[in-house]
């Protein structure tokens, strides 16, 4: 079962996956325009691009823990997921620049003065250099400091589920869960350690 | 109370409102018992009975007790009234309400000359009320006004929009309209009003006081932590709708700013 889906995942081309994963932008601001998104569609197109931005965080961040624990490997397209990320996180923040907040002044204000936007917009910053490096040159160029680079995607898990919790109004739930699924998924990565009985005394005479 | 003419920031600012569309008025709802989705209380409301329904009447009135809705409504004259509707998120509508003035429902149960306070009560039917069964907030919920502006004549009782009754989603089938102050003070489906000499809890006050103040009067100049309070958008522009200046106590500074000579706006929020 798990090798047959392995089998599936290595045969499946990775521009499938950017294809399908961009559908949705277009689909739905075309949505947005015809009414498919109700009476307040700029709040919703927000809103919609926001949450496949999450919903790819947690895919991506999913993918070593999967691998890792199920044994189903989907590195081959950790790339294509975070750079899906990246678009849904710039079109959720030009739909919020052009279409929401509109007044550059008070676009300036709300970065500086509302927590939320402050933390929504330090991980988009956190998430250019990601996206600008998520190529083979830049992996060759900055070795192993290109992995290191790349563990702000922890970092960025976390300010974007806390942007979601924090913007809307009262404790709701469906943020939390983000908040908890990234949470659960960063601690999954954390190193197991195994506490054998013998292994202590050796550790001592080292 | 006053002529229609005489109300909402004189008869040429009245003329000037264009109501928004019935499926705007009822597919766009914050009523969190319902849920916390825009949709959700468009959705789910049909749940809700609104008959037979009463409201209790109590705390400093001569006449405490229950009234049955129907014996209220044989009792008031319902009018029009179309108002700007301003919610604290910085969306906002224009709606054709039909009602009757607080003022009145109020006389009827006689209020006690040491009362200072209204206090208001939503329904609290869990099994009616898929979003209660999530505590986002502290139910049932609350909300309040000083008398004064309980017996301000803008201060309406709605039981109808578009002079059909009120959906259960707007607040059936009675609700309170502030038409100054942040919507979420115009308080849905009401079981109880409270005559007090207290200050009393309000339920968004409860939750995060310093996001939500007790009087919440409409203010471009008072900034609020989440959200710029200086524009808005009327709903029903669509994608490229434009944002549009705030007015101070949303457009009604004429009818309602006296009430509040000599208090700073931005301590008293």
């Amino acid at each position: 079962m798990r090798d047959r889906l392995n089998q599936l995942l290595r045969r499946l081309p990775t521009w499938v996956v950017y294809g399908l994963g961009l559908l949705p932008a277009p689909w739905l601001f075309y949505q947005g325009l015809t009414g498919g998104l109700g009476v307040e569609p700029i709040k919703a197109l927000e809103h919609e691009y926001g949450e496949l931005a999450l919903q790819l965080l947690v895919l991506g961040l999913a993918i070593t823990p999967l691998r890792k624990y199920l044994r189903v490997n989907l590195l081959k397209f950790r790339r294509a997921v975070g750079l899906l990320c990246f678009s849904y996180v710039s079109c959720h923040l030009l739909v919020w620049l052009l279409l929401d907040v509109q007044l550059p002044e008070q676009i300036v204000a709300d970065i500086i003065k509302r927590p939320y936007i402050t933390i929504g917009m330090a991980g988009f910053l956190l998430l250019l250099p990601l996206a600008l490096t998520s190529n083979n040159w830049s992996i060759r160029r900055l070795g192993p400091s290109w992995r290191k680079l790349h563990r702000a995607s922890y970092v960025i898990g976390v300010l974007g589920a806390v942007h979601f919790v924090m913007l809307v109004k009262g404790l709701q739930l469906e943020p939390l869960i983000y908040l908890a699924l990234i949470v659960g998924l960063l601690l999954l990565r954390l190193p197991v350690r195994r506490i054998r009985p013998t292994s202590s005394p050796r550790r001592q005479r080292a | 109370g006053l002529g229609l003419g005489a109300m909402a920031g004189g008869a040429q600012a009245q003329e000037a409102l264009q109501p928004n569309s019935w499926d705007e008025v009822t597919s766009y709802n914050n009523f969190y018992e319902f849920g916390t989705g825009k949709d959700d209380p468009a959705d789910n409301a049909h749940l809700l009975t609104t008959s037979p329904w009463s409201v209790t009447i109590d705390g400093l009135v001569d006449r405490p007790g229950a009234y049955d809705f129907k014996d209220i409504l044989s009792e008031m004259t319902i009018e029009e009234r179309i108002y700007r509707f301003r919610c604290v998120e910085a969306w906002s509508m224009v709606v054709p309400w039909n009602g009757f003035e607080l003022a009145d429902l109020l006389a009827m149960a006689g209020v006690q000359d040491s009362a200072k306070y209204v206090a208001f009560e939503t329904l609290y039917r869990p099994d009616e009320m898929p979003g209660t069964a999530y505590r986002v907030l502290d139910w049932p919920y609350r909300e309040g006004l000083r008398l004064d502006e309980a017996m301000n004549p803008l201060t309406l009782m709605a039981t109808g929009i578009f002079g059909k009754d009120l959906p259960n989603q707007n607040g059936a089938p009675l609700r309170l309209v502030v038409p100054w102050k942040y919507g979420f003070k115009s308080i849905k489906s009401i079981v109880r009003i409270t005559l007090s000499d207290q200050q009393p809890p309000t339920s968004w006050n409860m939750s995060n006081s310093r996001e939500y103040g007790f009087y919440s009067n409409v203010n471009p100049q008072v900034s609020h932590p989440r959200w710029s309070q200086s524009s808005e958008r009327r709903i029903g522009g669509g994608l490229f709708s434009k944002r549009q200046p705030t007015l101070m106590f949303n457009g009604y500074e004429g009818e309602v700013a006296s009430m509040y000579d000599g208090m700073d706006l931005a301590e008293f929020i």
